[in-house]
């Protein structure tokens, strides 16, 4: 009989040699009241593998990020992290699961009562209980360093721009060494010049660390960018998955009408 | 009658009545929804109770929020206790002469003033001016953070918004909540003292002597202690309103608002109940 240490070693060797899917979704439903919002979505991603999420606004993008992480829950289906279905657990065992997941808000979610980098202390402050301050201190001067605001620890959230608060709320989802990061609309707002610099950032930060990743967007630019994997969305369901090419060379209507406006 | 024979005549269709989709009227379907929606909130507010007392007995400790929501909710909320302690004593002492005066019981001016400030008015003074700053306070801050996904941040980041933001709060709430009523008593009863002593010379020992005079424990702690459950009222209701907000600054304002309100009216609600237990357990 093995262990439960046994079999997660086992799932962890095979996420490595890439066999087993780091996040598996499986036949997803959401509804909020009578609207539905997801209605029957399945995704794997494995890791080292970026799949971005495109669709037009409203189709349930986001939702099906807060849904990866545990934020909501389902109406039916399945999340699966490194194996273990989220959906039943309860808060504390959930945050052992988020302690390998960094998340990306879309308006970056810092918090102003905090400085720049206390912000990005927040989660080496409550999971790395054993790391000194001066550590802790080195630690989020480097992860700053990483996304270009080293400059910037002592500045509040509301003294800088949207696009340096998501290079902040990118290096607070790093904070843990996450194997797992969600990107909610990383460019959104954002103009050409910075939406570019994030892109080049999340492609650098996901070559070095080699996380399994998801990017919700409708920026096609940026998700030909950064991803590996595309999902179409529409209506709440998938009505393409595959590579940037098979997304060109699709002849469902629905992808033609998005590529053409995008 | 008319109508029919008229319809008759003319030969045209009477109008047909509204159709009726309930079989219950539209007052007692709306009163129907009203009462469900009470009850609906009580449920919630039972069971994100729960939540908090879980989150708050099992570790990681949040002592360091904690010590900070002290300092927020207590000695931020100090001047203010303090101010309104000492007019109630200042307004306790011109009216309570005025009565006592009239019929000829002028001696007991001190003990009416002491019974009055630590029985009920410091207690409930300080519940309602700690609803007042810190409720809105509180409501308005976790209200600001739900729409500006901060609650969510944190919770993504393997934290538990329950312990970290709801249950350092409310036992800060518990625990302020009878140091500041002290603070109200103290600068009650010596407004209490200096504005009888401007009409009439008496010194503080011979106030506080007369004043206290037949009082034990019982006159003194349990309506000192009955502020902790203010205490948690406020603290739990703020939180709740505060962490289920619902759009953007609108819902921000109406946290804060339904904070004040509730939290207000909750605590005027369990003073009557804890009066009546006081009076029963220690008479």
């Amino acid at each position: 009989m093995d262990t439960i240490d046994q079999i997660a070693t086992r799932r962890t060797e095979a996420e490595k040699d890439g066999s087993a899917p780091v996040i598996a979704v499986e036949d997803l439903h959401k509804a909020f009241a009578s609207q539905k919002v997801l209605n029957g979505i399945s995704l794997s991603v494995k890791r080292g593998e970026t799949l971005a999420v495109l669709g037009r606004s409203g189709t349930g993008k986001s939702v099906l990020l807060r849904l990866v992480i545990g934020l909501e829950k389902p109406d039916s289906g399945s999340v699966r992290i490194h194996g273990q279905d989220i959906a039943g657990l309860a808060l504390d065992k959930l945050g052992e699961i988020r302690k390998r997941m960094g998340f990306l808000f879309q308006h970056a979610a810092l918090y102003d009562s905090l400085t720049v980098e206390q912000n990005v202390a927040f989660p080496l402050q409550h999971h790395r209980k054993t790391m000194s301050k001066a550590q802790r201190s080195d630690r989020v001067r480097e992860l700053l360093a990483e996304v270009g605001m080293e400059g910037d620890l002592a500045k509040m959230p509301s003294d800088i721009s949207g696009g340096m608060q998501k290079r902040v709320g990118l290096a607070r989802a790093l904070a843990l060494e996450p194997d797992i990061l969600l990107l909610d609309e990383p460019t959104a707002g954002l103009d050409p010049i910075s939406a570019a610099e994030i892109d080049d950032l999340v492609l650098k930060l996901q070559q070095e660390h080699h996380m399994a990743s998801i990017v919700v967007t409708h920026d096609l630019h940026s998700a030909k960018t950064i991803a590996n994997r595309l999902a179409l969305l529409n209506e709440g369901e998938v009505v393409l998955e595959g590579s940037f090419e098979e997304l060109q060379n699709s002849d469902i209507e629905f992808v033609r009408e998005f590529l053409r406006h995008s | 009658m008319t109508d029919l024979k008229s319809v008759a005549a003319t030969g045209l269709k009477p109008p047909l009545p509204a159709p009726r989709t309930s079989l219950i009227s539209p007052s007692v379907s709306s009163a129907k929804g009203l009462i469900s929606e009470f009850f609906e909130w009580f449920g919630d507010l039972g069971i994100f109770f729960w939540r908090v007392v879980r989150a708050a007995v099992t570790p990681p400790f949040e002592f360091r929020e904690l010590f900070r929501q002290l300092d927020e909710i207590g000695s931020k909320s100090l001047p203010l206790v303090a101010l309104a302690g000492a007019a109630t004593g200042v307004v306790l002492s011109l009216e309570a002469r005025y009565s006592l005066t009239r019929f000829g019981a002028k001696s007991l001016l001190p003990a009416a003033i002491v019974f009055s400030v630590i029985h009920e008015t410091g207690p409930i003074i300080t519940g309602l001016v700690v609803s007042g700053r810190a409720g809105a306070g509180i409501g308005a801050e976790l209200a600001s953070m739900k729409v500006t996904e901060q609650i969510d941040a944190i919770e993504a980041s393997a934290v538990n918004p329950y312990r970290l933001l709801a249950a350092t709060r409310i036992l800060a709430c518990i625990l302020m909540l009878p140091l500041l009523t002290l603070a109200a008593d103290f600068c009650g009863l010596i407004m209490g003292w200096v504005t009888q002593a401007l009409v009439e010379p008496v010194s503080l020992h011979q106030f506080i002597s007369t004043g206290f005079n037949g009082a034990d424990f019982n006159d003194f702690l349990p309506p000192t202690f009955k502020t902790a459950v203010f205490g948690l009222i406020i603290g739990l209701i703020a939180c709740f309103q505060g962490m289920r907000t619902q759009g953007g600054a609108a819902g921000v304002g109406r946290a804060a608002t339904s904070s004040v309100v509730l939290s207000s009216l909750f605590v005027i609600l369990a003073d009557v109940v804890l009066v009546k237990i006081i009076i029963l357990f220690f008479p």
